[in-house]
């Protein structure tokens, strides 16, 4: 909304929108086409008919017909609920922007969740364009009504925008916002109250702190022994927001007894809830009570029955140990914390060992050297020997923290047996997940290490059966060049990838080609023109039609490494000979390239 | 189970060999003694007491088939209680990350060999001659309804199995739970298709639902109106439907069987949901709208006739062969036939354009032929309307495409419109 042009615009509009022009009924019939998708492009294109209407008539014409016609089908309705977000200008400005609320309380009420979802948001969009007194008079009443919906859709609705009109609102009518949610929070039917669960912590945060006592607590407290696990599952959730809002000294009496219970409740789904957002609760309650309750509430979650509860708060073991009190940190950590740790390394599950092992090496920055030899380096090598390669991976993945406090030296016994083994994994996806490592690892190990070690990893690679595989090992070629520098690169790896170039195998063959694509640039002129580029020149008398054209589109790619000489007495003859190829796609391609290199 | 308890656990005397007036007592205390629950992922632990709670179950479940005069008034909370520790339990999380139905092997309940029993047991006091429901609504409550209703999500068909079992007798003789029963259902099905797409016992509800529609009193009340219309008719959008669609569909012709008045929301719902992408989806639609078909009455299919057949028309051209395969099928049922010919002077225009285009058209030579039979069986129905429309089939589609140009032309305007607006106006027009 520009305020300088405000005032004038609907006039404007008004004054532009010429009746004989578009009539109403011929912009109508498009909305009502009976193609499904043309409707669907008309009602995305629904600013455009309102422009031609004007704002008047927009409101008078248009906006009527639209809440007649909810009975659409679902993506139409989204559409719509989606446009009406953004209708504001259209209808003459904030002073009329209510006109938008009869078909968005409509949408609000359809039982396909996503519309409904996008008529709330467009609903809270707009209600902050009310004036408080439109609000009051206009928006309130329609959460109201919502709220009092009789099938469960409008309720759940309600339960997203009270939230949004609650700070602007009378005290008078405040008051009565608070009732309506309470009555939501004990609805009969789950949806409502996993809906209203859900916006509890939002509410919470608007809501003055008196009232965030008296109101709120009770029905977090509710919500948080509800019969439906789901239900309960959603106001851990919110309890996150609600400590956040109490003073320290109210914790332990209003937040504390329903957090224990949650965290021991008989519902796996519940003590999941609690592990995946530790972190957050952590910070919400303080280091106080994060020693005296967290830590062995957070024991328990690493050691529960269930798997999946374990690999959550296994998950959260790096930043809960961050976020500790930095006075006896190292304390908690080594008596309560670590023996947990050592026992998830060998779990019979292993998406704990897997979660345990993507944030362990985090540890390290937090214990420090000694510790970290002592207590942490046989873990990380137990898991560099585990049985199942994403625990392996996840090792590796982060050896960069390691790496700051010891040195990656202490790890390369163990870690040169594992890359080699998760190298010939025999899933692709394996091998694929460490190659993307090996830049990485390249550095941190050195350029002498890789080369002894390494190299002739990254070479198999490119004659790998699966070509995603093949693809990323060229990729690695490239960032190794960057990483190792054009000298490393033409005495360790250029002379092999050329080498390819006499393959039986047309597939190794066309490697050497993507190869090249990937180094030219990090190369330089010099290594391109003097042995890249004869080559591939040679190449264009490939008896496959593969190669030849990829030789074309190599040529292009290479063009611009390579100076004007070299393109116009080398490059030229072989594109204009490869132009006139007896095959479609070689001809294709070849004159791609002359016309992209300005060959012609 | 520590040894402490071992010792507790008394070998009691097998009831047949206790004198009858002892035998009540004797029934109790081993019901107290089946409370305790094993635990099954460890193989190992508690074998011997593992083997005598199961010798014990199937004495009880012996014991209610054959005796009279057992159940005493302080039975029934025990038997409660008993089931109640058994089966009550949190559903362990899917083994696979994400269960899918149709192609992972379900998770079987390790407890099985004592669960299953005791299932048995409660299944046999239910249905014993001796058992009142007057007595059993204290302790059989919407409590333990709820929890039994939230077992249907359990992997485990054979669980699924008896709780179909258990639940359809509850719903049987417990009339004051009959609505509670129903409204829950709603709630899990309402989570099922809005919420999380995932439940595994849909088809086992909607088979009890199946019976239970079939015995609704007429006039329909509100509340079963509503369930078909919000609730039944939306399971169709579902993912999974493969699973329980009979089931499903069954329901829905019950429904219509009842009250034909329904055939037209029920039709028009479908329409609505009819899957856009998925030709495995639409090829169940059909196969279900026939069965609608077979059931519906002249009057009603009149009111429905035209959206129905704009689909059918739609269905008949999809490049998919099986979709048209089974939307040309209709031809072959003589009742849909006979409303066909009825009403041939509005269905042969809807369908007209379509047969004839893919008559020329369409990749599937079986495809071809069955449209050849059905323009023969429209030629033979009204072969003047049919003249008719074979001459101005070339004009018609002209107009079409002179239509389609308008349409163009007037969205060009209306863009270029736009377009010098918010020249103008720069920065007010929302994009």
């Amino acid at each position: 909304f520009h305020p300088a042009a405000g005032p004038s615009e609907p006039k404007m509009a008004g004054a532009d929108g010429d009746d004989s022009l578009y009539p109403i009924a011929v912009l109508i019939d498009e909305l009502r086409n009976e193609d499904v998708q043309l409707r669907l492009n008309s009602i995305k294109k629904l600013s455009t008919i309102a422009l031609a209407l004007g704002v008047e008539r927009t409101r008078t014409e248009l906006l009527p017909f639209l809440t007649d016609t909810i009975y659409d089908e679902d993506e139409v309705l989204l559409a719509l609920a989606e446009q009406l977000g953004n209708f504001t200008m259209l209808v003459g400005g904030p002073e009329y922007v209510h006109c938008l609320l009869p078909p968005l309380e409509s949408l609000a009420t359809v039982e396909e969740t996503v519309v409904r979802d996008k008529a709330v948001e467009s609903l809270r969009k707009i209600s902050q364009e009310h004036s408080p007194v439109d609000l009051e008079v206009h928006f309130e009443p329609l959460v109201k009504r919502l709220a009092s919906g009789d099938w469960f859709t409008s309720r759940t609705s309600a339960c997203g925008l009270f939230s949004v009109c609650y700070p602007r609102v009378s005290s008078t009518v405040k008051a009565e916002i608070r009732q309506h949610f309470r009555t939501l929070c004990s609805d009969d039917t789950p949806m409502v109250r996993r809906a209203a669960a859900s916006k509890l912590g939002e509410f919470a945060k608007v809501l003055e702190l008196d009232y965030v006592k008296s109101d709120i607590i009770p029905l977090f407290t509710a919500l948080a022994s509800d019969e439906q696990d789901s239900v309960r599952l959603l106001a851990v959730e919110a309890c996150v927001s609600i400590a956040t809002l109490l003073p320290q000294e109210d914790l332990e009496t209003l937040v504390m007894p329903t957090l224990r219970q949650a965290a021991e409740d008989k519902s796996w789904r519940v003590r999941y809830m609690v592990a995946d957002k530790f972190s957050e609760l952590q910070k919400a309650v303080g280091p106080e009570i994060t020693k005296n309750d967290l830590v062995p509430a957070f024991q328990n979650l690493l050691k529960d029955c269930e798997a999946e509860v374990r690999a959550a708060a296994a998950n959260k073991v790096k930043e809960f140990c961050e976020n500790l009190p930095e006075d006896g940190r190292e304390t908690i950590i080594m008596t309560h914390i670590l023996p947990c740790v050592k026992e998830l390394v060998s779990d019979t599950n292993q998406h704990v060992k897997s979660a345990l092992a993507s944030v362990i090496m985090g540890l390290s920055t937090i214990l420090g050297k000694d510790n970290t030899i002592e207590h942490l380096l046989p873990l990380f090598l137990a898991q560099l020997k585990d049985e199942c390669p994403e625990v392996r991976l996840n090792i590796i993945s982060n050896l960069d923290c390691v790496n700051e406090v010891i040195g990656i030296r202490q790890l390369s016994q163990s870690l040169l047996p594992a890359i080699v083994e998760l190298a010939e994994d025999a899933k692709w996806r394996v091998r694929l997940a460490i190659i993307e490592y090996m830049p990485l690892l390249a550095g941190q190990l050195g350029v002498e290490f890789f080369d002894e070690k390494l190299n002739s990893l990254c070479m198999a690679w490119l004659v790998d059966h699966v070509y995603a595989i093949r693809e990323a090992a060229t990729c690695n070629l490239m960032k190794l060049v960057e990483k190792f520098g054009a000298e490393w690169a033409q005495n360790t790896i250029v002379p092999k990838v050329l080498g390819m170039a006499n393959d039986p195998n047309y597939l190794h063959r066309m490697t050497t080609l993507f190869c090249i694509n990937a180094l030219s640039e990090a190369c330089g002129q010099e290594i391109t023109t003097k042995h890249m580029l004869p080559v591939v020149l040679k190449m264009s008398n490939d008896q496959v039609a593969n190669v030849r054209f990829n030789v074309a589109k190599c040529l292009q790619k290479i063009g611009p490494v390579l100076d004007n000489n070299a393109l116009q007495t080398e490059v030229k003859p072989v594109l204009e000979k490869l132009a006139a190829d007896q095959d479609m796609d070689v001809k294709y391609f070849a004159q791609e390239a002359i016309s992209v290199l300005a060959l012609a | 189970m520590d040894t402490k308890d071992v010792e507790i656990y008394l070998v009691f005397n097998a009831l047949r060999n206790v004198p009858a007036p002892e035998q009540a007592e004797l029934f109790l205390r081993k019901l107290q003694q089946c409370c305790t629950v094993f635990d099954f992922m460890d193989t190992l632990s508690d074998l011997k007491m593992k083997e005598y709670k199961r010798s014990t179950l199937n004495e009880l479940v012996d014991y209610v088939t054959v005796s009279r005069g057992y159940l005493t008034e302080q039975a029934y909370p025990e038997v409660v209680k008993m089931v109640s520790y058994n089966i009550f339990r949190t559903l362990p999380p899917s083994d696979s990350n994400e269960f899918d139905p149709e192609e992972d092997e379900p998770t079987l309940e390790a407890s099985w060999p004592h669960l299953q029993l005791v299932y048995e047991f409660f299944i046999r006091f239910l249905e014993s001659q001796e058992f009142q429901p007057s007595i059993a609504k204290k302790y059989i409550d919407q409590k333990f309804v709820l929890q039994l209703l939230e077992l249907f999500d359990s992997e485990d068909p054979r669980e699924r199995d008896y709780l179909k079992t258990v639940l359809h007798r509850i719903y049987g003789k417990f009339l004051g739970l009959r609505a509670f029963i129903r409204k829950q259902i709603n709630n899990i099905f309402l989570r099922f298709v809005y919420e999380t797409e995932h439940f595994n016992g849909v088809a086992e509800l909607l088979e009890i639902l199946g019976s239970i529609i079939n015995g609704f009193a007429l006039p329909l009340k509100a509340e079963h109106k509503q369930f078909l219309v919000k609730v039944l008719i939306p399971l169709h959008t579902v993912r999974s439907l493969s699973l329980f669609h009979a089931q499903l569909a069954y329901c829905i012709v019950q429904f219509l069987e009842k009250d034909p008045a329904l055939t037209e929301p029920v039709i028009r719902g479908l329409l609505k949901f009819w899957p856009k992408t998925c030709s495995q989806k639409e090829v169940m639609f059909l196969g279900e709208l026939e069965e609608i078909l077979d059931v519906i009455e002249p009057t009603q299919f009149v009111k429905i006739q035209e959206p129905l057949f704009k689909q059918i028309s739609r269905c008949v051209s999809s490049p998919h062969f099986q979709v048209a395969e089974r939307a040309l099928y209709y031809w072959n049922n003589e009742y849909i036939m006979s409303l066909i010919e009825e009403n041939s002077s509005v269905i042969l225009p809807i369908m007209f354009a379509s047969l004839y285009r893919i008559s020329k058209e369409h990749w599937n030579p079986a495809i071809v032929a069955l449209v050849y039979n059905v323009l023969k069986a429209f030629m033979e129905m009204n072969s003047t309307l049919f003249d008719e429309l074979t001459a101005t089939y070339k004009s018609d589609r002209q107009r079409e495409k002179k239509k389609e140009k308008e349409r163009e032309e007037l969205w060009k305007k209306l863009e270029d419109l736009e377009l010098k607006r918010g020249l103008r106006n720069d920065g007010i027009i929302p994009t």
